[in-house]
C-alpha cells in the first residue's frame, strides 16, 4: 500500500537508553554452548553490549523521563502537544492505554488525542504514517510519536535466539506541519498469516499467565524458553526480511521516482548486523549507507532502532544539516513498511540516559 | 584457503561431517551455527551467498553446500 503526504516533517528526534549495559560475554554464562562458538556468533551477529531496564522499569516511565528531558530545556512546549502515539508491545497495563497514562504523570492538556499502537520493529515507519495522517486535521498541529519497548523482561536469560540481542528504549519524535513543499512517500505491507513467527504466546486472554506457562521449557538448539516468554523463530524472520524488503524498498523508490544511490542513509530495523549486511549486499547499498551499530552497543529494541540509528550515527548533524533517508522496518505481525522522506533542520537530534 | 570440511570442524569439532547425509537433521548445525558458516564461507571463498539462500535445504551436506557455493559465484 502507497501512501503519499505533503508538508510534513520531523522536527525532532531524542533517544532514552537505559544506563544499565550488560555484555555478550556476560550473558554466555547462561547458555550451553561452547565459549568458542559463543565467541564466533558475537563476531558475526555484532553482539556485544545491550541496555535492559532494571527490574520494574516501564514504557511510561522511559517516555516521561524523555519528555521532561525536553521540556526542562525548552525544546518541546507541554501544552503544544495535540496528540500523543505511544507504540509499544509491552504496556504498562492491558488497560487503561499507556499514552493516557504517560499524559495523566506529565500533566498534559485534556484537549488531545491519545493513542496506543500494537506494533514492534515496523512501529517507527507505522508511528510515522499514523502522525501524519492525524496533522490532515487543521486542530492538530504538533503530533508526539512515542516508540517505546522493555521487551528484556519478557525474554528468557537462557535463549541465546533472543536474550543477547534484545535492548530496551524509547524514542520522542516530533511530526509536525512543514512550511515548505516537501513530500514524504511510504510503502507498507502486512501478512498476518505468519503471526506465530514472532510472537509472547502467554499473558493475554487466549492463554492466559500461570505457573504452568512460567515453567521453562528446551525448544531446541539447546534453548529454555518458557510460554510467557518472546518467542522469534530466526530463521523465518531472516528469510521474510531478505525475500520481503528488497522489493519493497524497491516498490518506494519507483513509485517516488528516486534512484537507490540518491538515497543518503538506508535506516533500517537493526535485529543483528549479519541481517543488515546481506540486506545491503541484495540491494547493492554500501554498508555505509546502512549503518548496522546499534545492536552491537545498545542491543534490538524493536521499534526503537530505526530512531536509535538515527540519533547516535547523525547526532546534531541533524540540526544543521538535510538528508534524503530511507526508514525500513520489518518484523512482527508480520509486518514491513520503508518511507522515504528528507530529514534534518530539526529543534534537537540527541540521546540520553535514564537512571 | 581452507576447505569446506574443515570450516565445518572448524565451527564444530565434535562431530564427523563425513558421515552424515543431513547435518541439518542429524543435529550437527543449528540455525546460528548455519550463520557462522555462510559468514566463514563468504570470506574464505571471496563470495557473498545470497540473504534467500540461507535456508536449511541448502547446508544439509557437502554437495549441497557445494551446490550453493557454485550457485554464489564461486569457480573451482
Amino acid at each position: 500500500m502507497n501512501f503519499i503526504f505533503r508538508r510534513k516533517r520531523i522536527s525532532g528526534i531524542l533517544t532514552v537508553v537505559p544506563a544499565r549495559e550488560q555484555s555478550f560475554v556476560e550473558d554466555m554464562k547462561n547458555f550451553n554452548f561452547s565459549e568458542s562458538r559463543s565467541l564466533k556468533l558475537k563476531e558475526v551477529m555484532g553482539y556485544d553490549k545491550h541496555r535492559i531496564v532494571e527490574p520494574g522499569i516501564c514504557v511510561s516511565d522511559l517516555a516521561v523521563f524523555g519528555l521532561e528531558h525536553l521540556f526542562n530545556r525548552g525544546l518541546l512546549n507541554r501544552d503544544g502537544i495535540d496528540a500523543l502515539i505511544l507504540v509499544t508491545q509491552s504496556p504498562d497495563h492491558f488497560m487503561p492505554p499507556t499514552s493516557n497514562v504517560i499524559q495523566g504523570r506529565l500533566n498534559l492538556k485534556q484537549d488531545m488525542l491519545c493513542l496506543d499502537i500494537n506494533q514492534g520493529c515496523a512501529g517507527y515507519v507505522i508511528g510515522l504514517i499514523q502522525a501524519f495522517l492525524l496533522l490532515e486535521q487543521e486542530s492538530i498541529q504538533k503530533v508526539i510519536i512515542i516508540n517505546a519497548d522493555v521487551l528484556s523482561r519478557k525474554t528468557s536469560p537462557k535463549d541465546r535466539n533472543s536474550y543477547p540481542l534484545i535492548g530496551d528504549a524509547a524514542a520522542i519524535t516530533v511530526v509536525e506541519r512543514d512550511a515548505k513543499e516537501s513530500v514524504v512517500y511510504a510503502n507498507l505491507k502486512m501478512d498476518g498469516s505468519r503471526n506465530n513467527v514472532l510472537m509472547i504466546p502467554a499473558g493475554g486472554f487466549r492463554l492466559p499467565s500461570s505457573p504452568a506457562t512460567a515453567v521453562l521449557e528446551e525448544v531446541g538448539d539447546n534453548n529454555l524458553r518458557a510460554k510467557d516468554h518472546l518467542h522469534m523463530d530466526g530463521s523465518a524472520v531472516f528469510n521474510f526480511v531478505q525475500v520481503e524488503v528488497p522489493p519493497l524498498i524497491n516498490d518506494l523508490l519507483r513509485h517516488a521516482g528516486k534512484a537507490m544511490n540518491e538515497v543518503e542513509y538506508f535506516f533500517c530495523h537493526q535485529a543483528n548486523r549479519f541481517m543488515l549486511q546481506k540486506l545491503a549486499e541484495k540491494m547493492k547499498v554500501p554498508y555505509a549507507k546502512m549503518p548496522s551499530n546499534i545492536v552491537e552497543h545498545f542491543g534490538n529494541s524493536s521499534g526503537v532502532t530505526i530512531p536509535t540509528a538515527i540519533t547516535y550515527n547523525l547526532r546534531d548533524r541533524l540540526i544543521r544539516e538535510k538528508f534524503k533517508v530511507c526508514l525500513a522496518g520489518f518484523g512482527v505481525g508480520l509486518t514491513w513498511g520503508a518511507m522515504l522522506l528528507n530529514l534534518g533542520d530539526v529543534y534537537f537530534s540527541d540521546m540520553i540516559e535514564y537512571g | 584457503m581452507k576447505t569446506v570440511a574443515e570450516i565445518l570442524k572448524e565451527i564444530r569439532p565434535e562431530f564427523d561431517f563425513a558421515t552424515s547425509k543431513d547435518f541439518i537433521a542429524d543435529g550437527m548445525l543449528d540455525s546460528f551455527d548455519v550463520v557462522t558458516l555462510v559468514a566463514m564461507l563468504d570470506k574464505n571463498f571471496g563470495i557473498s551467498i545470497q540473504g534467500v539462500d540461507i535456508v536449511p535445504e541448502n547446508f544439509k551436506n557437502h554437495e549441497t553446500i557445494e551446490a550453493l557455493l557454485r550457485k554464489s559465484g564461486y569457480k573451482q
